[in-house]
C-alpha cells in the first residue's frame, strides 16, 4: 500500500466520525452551529484527501467543477426562509443527479464484465438516483408554484392531478425498470438496456409527484431525502468506500426517521409513505354545506381578549408562510409578552411544507425557539390557555379527527385547541382547507373568526394593543 | 480499493443503526437544518465524482464526473451555508428588550 493510500483512508475515516458527530451536536440547537462546523471540517478533509489520490492526473476539470459548484451554491446557500422547501427540493435533485452521473460512468467504465453484484447496487443507484431527480425537481417546481425562465413562466400547480389507472401506470413503470435491471444483472453484456434503467425512473419521477397536494410535501420531501440517501449509499457499495456508505445511510435513516414522524402526523399507513402517495385516499367534496352561523370578532375586539388574557397559545400554519405574517406575529408576541401574558406556540409536525418549517421561519423573526412546543407538549396545555390563536392552520386543528369517525382526517393527531377558553381564527374567508374538508371547530360558540389577510390583521391586533394604552 | 458485499453491508448496517439513534434524538424544533444538513453531508458523493473526473479514463467519465462535480459541490456550499444560517437564527429567551 502506498503511503498516499493510507493518507486518504485516514483523512476519510476522520471524515466519517466528523459526520456522525455533525449528526449528534444537532441533537440542541445550543451545539447545533458546532455539527454545521464538524460537518464542514470533515467534507474538507475528505475532498483534501481525494485531490491527493494517486490516480489524478488531470485538474482542470475538477477545478472546473469546484468553481462552478461553488457559484451556483452561494445563492442557494443565501434564499429567504420562506423558500428553504423548494430549496430543499432542488439539492436532493443536485445530490440525485450527482449519484446518478457517476453510476452512468461507471458503467460504461465496467461493461460488459460488471460483477452480478456490483449490477445489482449499480442498478439500485441509478433507478434510485434517476427517479429522486425529476421528483425532486417536481416536488420543488410544485413548491414555488411559479418558474420564470427568462421570458418562459411555467406555473405548477400545488393541487393534486389524478386520473384513473394512475398507480397501476406508476407500478407498472417501476416493476418494467426493475425487471429491465433485473435482466441487466442476469446479462451485463447487454449495454442497449442501461438507458432504460434511467429514462424510465427519470419518467417515473414526474408521475410520482404528479398526484400529490401541497399538503403531503412535508411527507414527500422527507421521502425523496431518504431515497437520496440510501442511492449514496448504493454509490458507495459500488465505488468500495465507506464514507460514502457512512454518509448515504446517515442520510437514508434521517429522511426514512422524518417521513415515519410525518406519516404518523397524518395518520397514514407505513406502506403508504414508502410508496408516496400511492393509494391516497382521495377526499370526497364534503356532502352536506355547513350553514350554522360563525361568529366573527373585528382586530379591536380581538385585541381586547388577547390583552385580557393571561395564557395565549398561537398556532401557525403554512397560511402564515404564504401570508409572509411571522415579522407581524413576533410584533404580536412582543406586544403580549410587555403586557404580561404568556405566549407559546404551538407547532404541528405537519405545519407547512416541510418538517420543521414553522419553527426555521418564527425563529428567523426572532421568536425564542424555547416559545416553539410541539404538539405533545402544548396539547396538555390547551384546558388552561385563555385564548388559542389559529393563524393560517386548518386541518391541524380540525376536532372531527378527534371524534368524527366519518372524516376522512379522522385519527389524525391534532393540536387540541377546541378545548382553550376561547379560539380565535385568522381566515380569508370560510373556504373549505386544503383538503377540502370542513372544520367544526369554527361553529363552536366559543370561536371567534377573523376574517383577512394574516399579516394585515395580526398588524392591526398589534397597532390596536400598542395604540390602546390603559 | 474494492470492498466486498458483506464488508460494505456491515459498514451501512451499522451506518444506519447509528444513524437511527443520533438522528431519533434530533429535536423537531430543528428537522428543516437537519435535512438541509444530512443533504450537505450526503453530497460527499463528490469524492466519487472528483476521481471520475480526474483519471479521465474516458471522455464520457470526465464529462459526467464534471456535471457531478458541480450538482455535488453546489450542495455542499449551498447546504452548509442555510443550515449555519438557520441555526444562527434559532435564540433561547434570554434577556430580551423589554
Amino acid at each position: 500500500m502506498f503511503a498516499s493510500e493510507n493518507i486518504l483512508e485516514i483523512t476519510y475515516l476522520i471524515a466519517t466520525a466528523l459526520f456522525v458527530l455533525s449528526l449528534k451536536w444537532l441533537s440542541s440547537p445550543v451545539t447545533a452551529r458546532r455539527g454545521v462546523w464538524a460537518g464542514e471540517v470533515g467534507m474538507l478533509l475528505a475532498i483534501a484527501g481525494t485531490l491527493l489520490h494517486k490516480g489524478i492526473v488531470d485538474y482542470r476539470w475538477i477545478a472546473i467543477g469546484l468553481v462552478l459548484g461553488t457559484i451556483i451554491g452561494v445563492p442557494l446557500g443565501r434564499v429567504a426562509m420562506t423558500a428553504v422547501p423548494q430549496r430543499t427540493a432542488l439539492s436532493h435533485a443536485a445530490g440525485a443527479l450527482c449519484v446518478t452521473l457517476v453510476g452512468t460512468a461507471e458503467f460504461y467504465l465496467r461493461a460488459p464484465n460488471v460483477p452480478q453484484f456490483m449490477m445489482g447496487v449499480l442498478s439500485l443507484e441509478v433507478i434510485l438516483g434517476a427517479l429522486t431527480f425529476t421528483g425532486s425537481l417536481m416536488a420543488a417546481g410544485k413548491l414555488q408554484e411559479v418558474l420564470q425562465i427568462g421570458g418562459l413562466k411555467i406555473k405548477f400547480t400545488q393541487r393534486p392531478i389524478t386520473y384513473t389507472g394512475q398507480n397501476f401506470v406508476n407500478l407498472g413503470l417501476l416493476a418494467i425498470a426493475v425487471g429491465i435491471a433485473a435482466m441487466l444483472v442476469l446479462h451485463p453484456d447487454k449495454t442497449f438496456l442501461f438507458p432504460l434503467i434511467i429514462g424510465i425512473p427519470l419518467a417515473f419521477g414526474v408521475m410520482m409527484i404528479i398526484p400529490i397536494g401541497g399538503a403531503d410535501m412535508p411527507t414527500v420531501i422527507s421521502l425523496l431525502n431518504s431515497y437520496a440517501g440510501l442511492s449514496a449509499a448504493a454509490m458507495g457499495f459500488v465505488l468500495g468506500s465507506k464514507l460514502l456508505i457512512v454518509a448515504g445511510a446517515l442520510d437514508g435513516a434521517s429522511g426514512f426517521i422524518l417521513s415515519v414522524n410525518m406519516s404518523k402526523a397524518m395518520n397514514r399507513s407505513f406502506t403508504n409513505v414508502l410508496f408516496g402517495a400511492f393509494g391516497q385516499e382521495q377526499v370526497a367534496v364534503a356532502g352536506e354545506k355547513e350553514t350554522r352561523p360563525v361568529r366573527s370578532a373585528s382586530p379591536e375586539e380581538a385585541a381586547g381578549i388577547l390583552a385580557a388574557a393571561s395564557k395565549v397559545v398561537i398556532v401557525p400554519g403554512y397560511g402564515m408562510a404564504v401570508a409572509q405574517a411571522q415579522h407581524k406575529v413576533r410584533e404580536l408576541y412582543d406586544a403580549l409578552t410587555k403586557r404580561g401574558v404568556d405566549v407559546k406556540f404551538g407547532i404541528h409536525p405537519v405545519a407547512g411544507r416541510m418538517p420543521g418549517h414553522m419553527n426555521v421561519l418564527l425563529a428567523e423573526a426572532d421568536i425564542p425557539y424555547d416559545k416553539l412546543l410541539e404538539m405533545d407538549d402544548i396539547n396538555g396545555d390547551f384546558p388552561q390557555t385563555d385564548v388559542a390563536l389559529i393563524i393560517g392552520a386548518n386541518d391541524v386543528t380540525n376536532p372531527a379527527a378527534r371524534e368524527d369517525q366519518s372524516s376522512p382526517i379522522f385519527g389524525m393527531p391534532i393540536l387540541d385547541v377546541d378545548k382553550a377558553r376561547t379560539v380565535m381564527v385568522i381566515k380569508r374567508s370560510m373556504g373549505a382547507g386544503f383538503a377540502g374538508i370542513e372544520n367544526p371547530l369554527y361553529y363552536m360558540d366559543r370561536t371567534l373568526m377573523l376574517f383577512g389577510d394574516a399579516k394585515n390583521f395580526v398588524g392591526s391586533i398589534v397597532r390596536e394593543l400598542s395604540g390602546g394604552h390603559s | 480499493m474494492q470492498l466486498d458485499l458483506v464488508t460494505s453491508l456491515y459498514v451501512f448496517l451499522l451506518a444506519a443503526f447509528i444513524g437511527f439513534e443520533v438522528i431519533r434524538r434530533v429535536s423537531p424544533l430543528l428537522h428543516t437544518p437537519l435535512m438541509s444538513l444530512t443533504n450537505a453531508l450526503d453530497a460527499i458523493a463528490v469524492v466519487g465524482a472528483i476521481i471520475l473526473a480526474g483519471e479521465g479514463k474516458s471522455e464520457l467519465a470526465k464529462i459526467l464526473g464534471t456535471i457531478a462535480i458541480i450538482a455535488a459541490t453546489s450542495n455542499i456550499v449551498g447546504g452548509f451555508m442555510i443550515t449555519d444560517r438557520m441555526l444562527k437564527m434559532f435564540k433561547a429567551s434570554g434577556p430580551r428588550k423589554p
